[in-house]
């Protein structure tokens, strides 16, 4: 057998870490979004990544739907969900305070992994890759082509976001109600409509997030939460409301993570990269790329 | 939010754990009422801290579940390993559960809101992945037995009944105490706290201190209450401790209610009947009838059910009043 070169494996640690760490980054993206139009960290964040991947599995693998419109109607579906989460669960709180919206969020997850159980049972479920599995090696370390297409979507999602936000005319409007709610409203910004579509958005980045991870990890009813805190870690790590700090966070919580599996131990790495949150919570709340009021970094 | 809670109340709730398991023996079909009761009994203990911690002052705690698990854990591995006696061991882990929610607390509860819940919730499964992992201490996600049951004075609790009378002795002198503390100064302080923390801090209140007072009482609190689960099961693995417990416990409050104290017995005890007995046939809902109650109780009923006395007599004068002009 090959003999693997420390470098070598080391720079396969790196490369998992930052195809995992592009996953938390656009749950982290997910959060941001609806986090910077309503104040509200959304919970189910992580439910909308498990049915993005479920639901791309039901309709390319059971129902045979060519990949291309598949991930359409997968995403589309799902923001529709996003859409309901709002209009149904957000919207009808009467007091709306902190503590009563984490619990609606969490009840939300709740129904969602729920009804999710009911319908694709408890068994993980996989996705062919998108081109293939036949892997490429590159100094030693093994490269699936499906983490090629991760890091794509997540630069994609990316670029196509930052266009929205500092473009047009909706997506300026969403900053606006992020600044200032009451301001955005005096101008004639409709801010329930904002924040419809800020719970569409965020729930279309993560079933895009679900489908590319799905043929790397396979994808059951109950991932949602970890992937959820996850990506909560990568907001802080990175500062919450930051949208460079949501990629740059989650890529190196992906890399911390990768690298205790492979040097420390596997079972460890979920409360490590835990471990790194709480950290970061209890010694700079602000995170890496914030300043020292959070809510100076709250836009974009 | 209700401030004074009267004797006769309190009175008449002895007397229904009291009568409780003589009525239920004689009826066939809740026979086994009491035994699940012994569980709800240990989880209002829960509840009772964590109303105070949420209710009352108003922080969030998704990681309780994780206390709990450090309070039978210590039970079960000082008294299977080392032959300690249970008491102590309960006494023990009651200390060493302060400790750390005081450690774990004291940067935490210095956060707010989301932050508070997500530190929290970290915490809650970085425990739960330790339970896991250390498999030499903890038998791992087989879990341990042969765990020694509770003598008291000599007098085995060995039956359903006795340990039901025991638990809920408990929980009787727990609740009274924390009646007090509500009733008390320190209860005002920490309903200032849930207004408005900046008013409670220009008043002189010294938040912080509060703040973490009631999150480690919750916890040793959480603590004694897994002790006592061990001790009853004999046997302890992870899945009691994981964070679906924690959401549990949540839910516990909000159902019940979590700006009343009572709130936490009844939310407690429903929840217990609905876990044990009565979604028994529909293991597969049961995440979405949990999840389909937080949401209902949280959009209709944000008060929870203790609250509904409150609502029929406010809409009762509203219509009295209406009627007399």
């Amino acid at each position: 057998m090959e003999q693997i070169s420390i470098a070598g494996q080391l720079f396969q640690y790196l490369i998992t870490g930052i195809t995992v760490g592009s996953i938390y980054a656009m749950v982290a993206i997910g959060f941001n979004i609806i986090y910077d139009v309503t104040d509200i960290i959304n919970f189910a964040q992580g439910e909308f990544v498990m049915l993005g991947g479920l639901t791309m599995v039901l309709f390319h693998v059971s129902f045979q739907i060519p990949i291309i419109i598949a991930f359409i109607l997968t995403v589309m579906g799902v923001t529709l969900i996003g859409i309901l989460v709002d209009r149904l669960a957000i919207r009808p709180i009467r007091q709306p305070s902190v503590l009563t919206l984490i619990i609606a969020t969490i009840a939300v997850s709740f129904v969602i992994r729920g009804a999710a159980m009911f319908f694709w049972g408890k068994n993980p479920f996989d996705l062919p890759a998108f081109s293939g599995r036949n892997p490429i090696t590159f100094y030693g370390a093994v490269i699936q082509p499906q983490y090629f297409w991760v890091v794509g979507f997540l630069i994609v999602v990316v670029i196509v976001l930052s266009i929205f936000f500092d473009k047009t005319i909706t997506g300026k409007a969403m900053k606006a109600c992020a600044d200032n709610a009451d301001a955005a409203r005096l101008v004639g910004i409709n801010v329930n409509q904002m924040i419809m579509l800020s719970f569409a958005l965020s729930a279309g980045v993560g079933a895009v997030a679900g489908i590319i991870i799905t043929p790397i990890s396979l994808m059951e009813y109950d991932r949602g939460a970890m992937l959820a805190v996850k990506g909560f870690g990568a907001v802080i790590l990175g500062g919450l409301g930051s949208f460079p700090g949501a990629i740059i966070g989650g890529l190196i919580l992906g890399i911390i993570e990768s690298l205790v599996a492979g040097l420390i131990s596997s079972g460890y790495k979920d409360a490590f990269a835990l471990v790194v949150l709480l950290c970061v919570l209890f010694f700079k709340p602000s995170g890496i790329l914030g300043n020292i009021e959070i809510s100076k970094i709250k836009r974009f | 939010m209700m401030l004074r809670i009267s004797k006769y109340s309190i009175f008449f709730f002895a007397l229904i754990i009291i009568l409780f398991p003589r009525i239920a023996s004689n009826i066939s079909a809740i026979e086994h009422y009491p035994d699940i009761m012994i569980f709800a009994g240990i989880y209002c203990l829960i509840t009772i801290g964590l109303s105070l911690l949420m209710g009352y002052a108003g922080q969030i705690s998704l990681g309780h579940g994780a206390f709990y698990g450090i309070g039978a854990y210590i039970s079960a591995i000082l008294t299977t390993r080392f032959g300690w006696n249970p008491w102590s061991c309960m006494v023990i882990g009651a200390v060493i559960t302060s400790i750390v929610a005081f450690v774990v607390g004291a940067p935490s509860l210095k956060l707010k809101g989301h932050y508070l819940a997500m530190a929290t919730l970290a915490f809650g499964v970085i425990v739960f992945i330790i339970f896991n992992e250390e498999i030499e201490w903890t038998g791992g996600p087989d879990g341990m037995t042969g765990i020694s049951g509770l003598t008291l004075f000599g007098f085995p609790l060995n039956t359903v009944e006795r340990y039901y009378y025991f638990v809920w002795g408990i929980v009787l002198a727990v609740f009274i105490f924390t009646v007090n503390i509500i009733q008390s100064g320190s209860g005002r302080a920490l309903r200032a706290i849930h207004s408005s923390e900046a008013a409670a801090m220009a008043m002189g209140v010294d938040v912080s201190r509060y703040k973490i007072m009631v999150f480690t009482y919750s916890a040793a609190l959480a603590s004694v209450a897994g002790s006592l689960y061990a001790h009853y099961l004999n046997f302890v693995n992870p899945s009691s401790f994981d964070i679906f417990f924690s959401i549990k416990l949540l839910i516990m409050i909000a159902l019940g209610g979590m700006h009343y104290i009572w709130g936490a017995i009844i939310g407690a005890v429903i929840i217990t009947f609905l876990n044990y007995e009565w979604l028994h046939y529909f293991e597969e809902l049961e995440i979405l009838v949990y999840g389909a109650i937080l949401l209902i109780v949280t959009i209709f009923l944000p008060q929870g059910l203790a609250g509904i006395p409150a609502i029929v007599k406010h809409w009762f004068r509203r219509t009295l009043s209406d009627g007399s002009r």
